[in-house]
């Protein structure tokens, strides 16, 4: 049900907003949304989670690849990917708590990246469900701010997605 | 030796470049924004502007032209409520495919997003509705995009293309260089089928039953009426076509039996429902033309071919689908089909033709034809037989767009002018100004209801401009027909705002824009009138015809049900 879409797209003014506008027009879900110009700086890469049945995922690969500013995309979730979000968590962490806050993000692999008396911010990468454990292992008073960047993805092993 | 190279403003430029382009006509109303642009217009004659009174009816005009001709239309507008205006005409000719290049005004670049007098964010807010859409930043771009302009929106899937164009870029300096070609690497429309597509479909065309050829605005849009005509008669199938699609197959021929869907024949809707092999071609499945999709087509494999692959089992699962051009695919199918030597088998076929002739002996579209008052299907007859089936027909949006459809049998493609998927009232007149401009000779009719009628009303001003001779067909029943016929079914005839009260004097009304009015009441009086105003050759005549106010538009499929349950009108009410 879950798919990662990643799209060339022309860099051009209102470009994004044509990717966008269609999934409002249509009704269709976006999850999450990432977007970067890529190597060469006319075209952007996005990454872009959405959801629904096979057929309504026809639909959206194909409605996308009717929009005059996409270049190419591909279905990442049809075959082998490596998915990675980072996430930055700004929580309390002052006297006991300051202790455990090490402890977790530790066991996660995270770094901490900013320290106050009375605050942490805390980095971490990894697929989106290991950034949800993360956050849910988290004494929910403890969190002042949760920032994540949505999803990039990228296909295993020779398959790409280039012009 | 020194080089010169001559430097033209960018209104310059852009006459230039719809000159290189090859428009003879644009459609437009001039403002703040565009003033460049329109001095440079006076300055020449190659490019001759329609000058209308509302910028909704520029683009309903540039559309009808686009329709009639297969070549794009234009139009020119300013900006803010310029814009604004365009926006339905637009929006009309994206959902039924329509070439336009629409050239808006901005206001000068430095001024964008500053809340400036008459601007609006043109791209955002044609952007739903577009194929795609262009701001010029620089006046050196200005060229190749006009050319990318034209070149979207006449090839793959056809479609509006907007181009905004700020002030100051018409005012600056460039050299002018129009592009021969496009070459864009994030479009390149698919027009050849596959080969291997095209075998899998002649071999489940071939071994039919019960085969159906259901064709829509896809083949007036490739002009592959040829092809589909070859196609068909090839194999001898009956074929219906949807509001959008009728003319690309002759409304003579008996191989047609009619428009299908909603307030399609009889013939043609049982003949959905019952056959086995569907070949779709240049039809998107529409819920108008569908019905119920629980019940649609319960036994058939489709076999659906068109341009746009997001068409392709969008409403409904397909068997063999095959993107590309109708004609090109069309070319390919018959090929292969004269390849193979074989052909369906007759007698079975016959069988098939047997039920259909069942079928159509119910006459669906059978009426009252004993009353005074007159009935609205009888006057669209009478101006078929008059106008010899070779008028051009636009209409609006209600029951007198279905009995249009219904009973003026169209035997050529382009002929038959009307908004089928966004079903915009108001679309009938200045469409018709369209066509009367670029078929200035022909009969051009605009059958319409005295709701549509007035939405545009004011283009009877721009007809009297430029002398277009067209013939308004008021079918006047003050009501909204449509609007009244569903509130009678559905509503327990809560007629809920669907009178039209204090209707003007359209006599008058034709007679202060300069026009001839006529007002005709009988039944008798329909042929001598329609006689008297097709003879005015030169004049726009408006007949206000006074048509029976309970007329419904039968057959009927209701919301929610299958092809297989129409309502015929109450009194003969099927099994």
């Amino acid at each position: 049900m879950r798919r990662i879409i990643s799209i060339l797209l022309e860099n051009e003014a209102g470009a994004l907003c044509r990717v966008a506008g269609l999934f409002s027009a249509r009704a269709y879900n976006i999850e999450s949304l990432t977007v970067a110009p890529t190597e060469d700086p006319s075209v952007s890469r996005l990454t872009l989670v959405t959801g629904g049945s096979d057929e309504i995922i026809e639909q959206i690969t194909k409605q996308l690849n009717k929009l005059v500013d996409v270049i190419k995309l591909m279905d990442l979730s049809e075959s082998q990917h490596i998915e990675r979000e980072l996430m930055l968590v700004k929580v309390s962490a002052a006297g006991t708590a300051r202790e455990e806050l090490k402890r977790l993000v530790d066991i996660f692999r995270g770094r901490i990246i900013d320290v106050t008396n009375t605050i942490y911010v805390i980095e971490l990468t990894g697929t989106s469900e290991k950034l949800d454990a993360f956050v849910n292992g988290l004494d929910r008073k403890l969190i002042v701010e949760v920032v994540r960047s949505g999803v990039s993805g990228i296909a295993r092993g020779e398959k790409s997605l280039r012009i | 030796m020194l080089e010169v190279t001559e430097k033209f403003r960018g209104a310059e430029i852009f006459v230039r470049c719809l000159k290189d382009e090859g428009v003879d006509y644009i459609f437009g109303y001039p403002g703040g924004a565009v003033l460049h642009i329109y001095d440079a217009l006076y300055k020449q004659d190659a490019v001759k502007h329609i000058l209308v009174r509302h910028e909704q009816g520029a683009t309903h005009a540039a559309d009808g032209y686009a329709r009639a001709t297969g070549r794009p239309g234009v139009v020119l507008v300013t900006s803010g409520p310029g814009v604004t205006n365009t926006i339905t005409g637009i929006a009309t000719a994206y959902m039924d495919s329509i070439p336009l290049v629409v050239f808006t005004g901005q206001v000068p670049t430095h001024l964008i997003g500053n809340d400036a007098f008459q601007e609006v964010d043109a791209i955002g807010i044609t952007r739903p509705c577009v194929k795609h859409n262009f701001l010029v930043e620089n006046v050196n771009d200005l060229a190749s995009v006009i050319k990318k302009a034209f070149y979207i929106a006449t090839t793959g899937r056809p479609g509006p293309v907007v181009v905004d164009i700020p002030k100051d870029v018409t005012a600056d300096l460039a050299e002018y260089h129009y592009p021969e070609t496009v070459e864009m690497r994030s479009y390149k429309p698919v027009t050849k089928g596959h080969p291997g597509q095209i075998k899998k479909a002649v071999a489940l065309i071939l071994a039919a039953k019960r085969a159906m050829i259901y064709t829509g605005g896809g083949i007036v849009l490739d002009n592959a009426a040829g092809e589909l005509i070859e196609f068909t008669r090839h194999l001898g199938y009956p074929i219906t076509n949807t509001l959008m699609g009728l003319g690309a197959y002759p409304g003579t021929d008996p191989q047609f039996i009619g428009m299908l869907g909603m307030h399609g024949t009889y013939e043609a809707n049982m003949a959905m429902h019952h056959c086995d092999v569907l070949i779709a071609i240049g039809a998107r499945f529409d819920d108008r033309v569908t019905g119920d999709l629980k019940h649609f087509c319960p036994e058939a494999k489709i076999v659906h071919i068109d341009v746009d692959p997001s068409s392709i089992a969008k409403n409904v699962p397909v068997a063999v689908p095959i993107v590309g051009g109708a004609g090109s695919v069309l070319r390919d199918l018959i090929k292969a089909l004269h390849e193979s030597g074989a052909k369906p088998d007759q007698g079975v076929l016959a069988a098939w033709w047997g039920q259909i002739k069942e079928w159509q002996s119910v006459d669906c579209l059978r009426y009252d034809r004993t009353t005074e008052v007159i009935k609205p299907q009888y006057v669209i007859e009478q101006l078929y037989e008059l106008s010899g089936g070779d008028a051009y027909i636009t209409s609006d949006v209600g029951q007198h767009q279905m009995w249009a459809a219904q009973f003026y049998k169209f035997d050529q493609p382009r002929r038959w002018i009307n908004s089928g998927g966004l079903g915009t009232m108001g679309f009938g007149l200045p469409a018709a100004l369209g066509v009367q401009v670029a078929f200035p000779d022909h009969l051009v009719a605009c059958i319409t209801g005295e709701a549509s009628l007035v939405m545009c009303i004011q283009e009877l001003s721009t007809c009297l401009q430029y002398g277009l001779p067209i013939k308004i067909i008021n079918l006047n029943n003050r009501y909204m027909g449509m609007v009244r016929q569903w509130q009678e079914f559905f509503y327990d005839r809560r007629y809920s705002h669907s009178y039209m009260d204090a209707l003007p004097d359209f006599i008058k009304l034709a007679e202060s824009f300069g026009h001839v009015g006529m007002r005709i009441e009988k039944t008798g009086s329909v042929r001598p009138a329609l006689k008297e105003a097709l003879g005015m050759k030169e004049r726009l005549v408006l007949m206000d015809f006074i048509t029976d106010q309970n007329e419904n538009v039968y057959p009927m499929i209701a919301a929610g049900k299958g092809h297989h349950e129409m309502h015929l009108s109450p009194e003969r009410e099927l099994a």
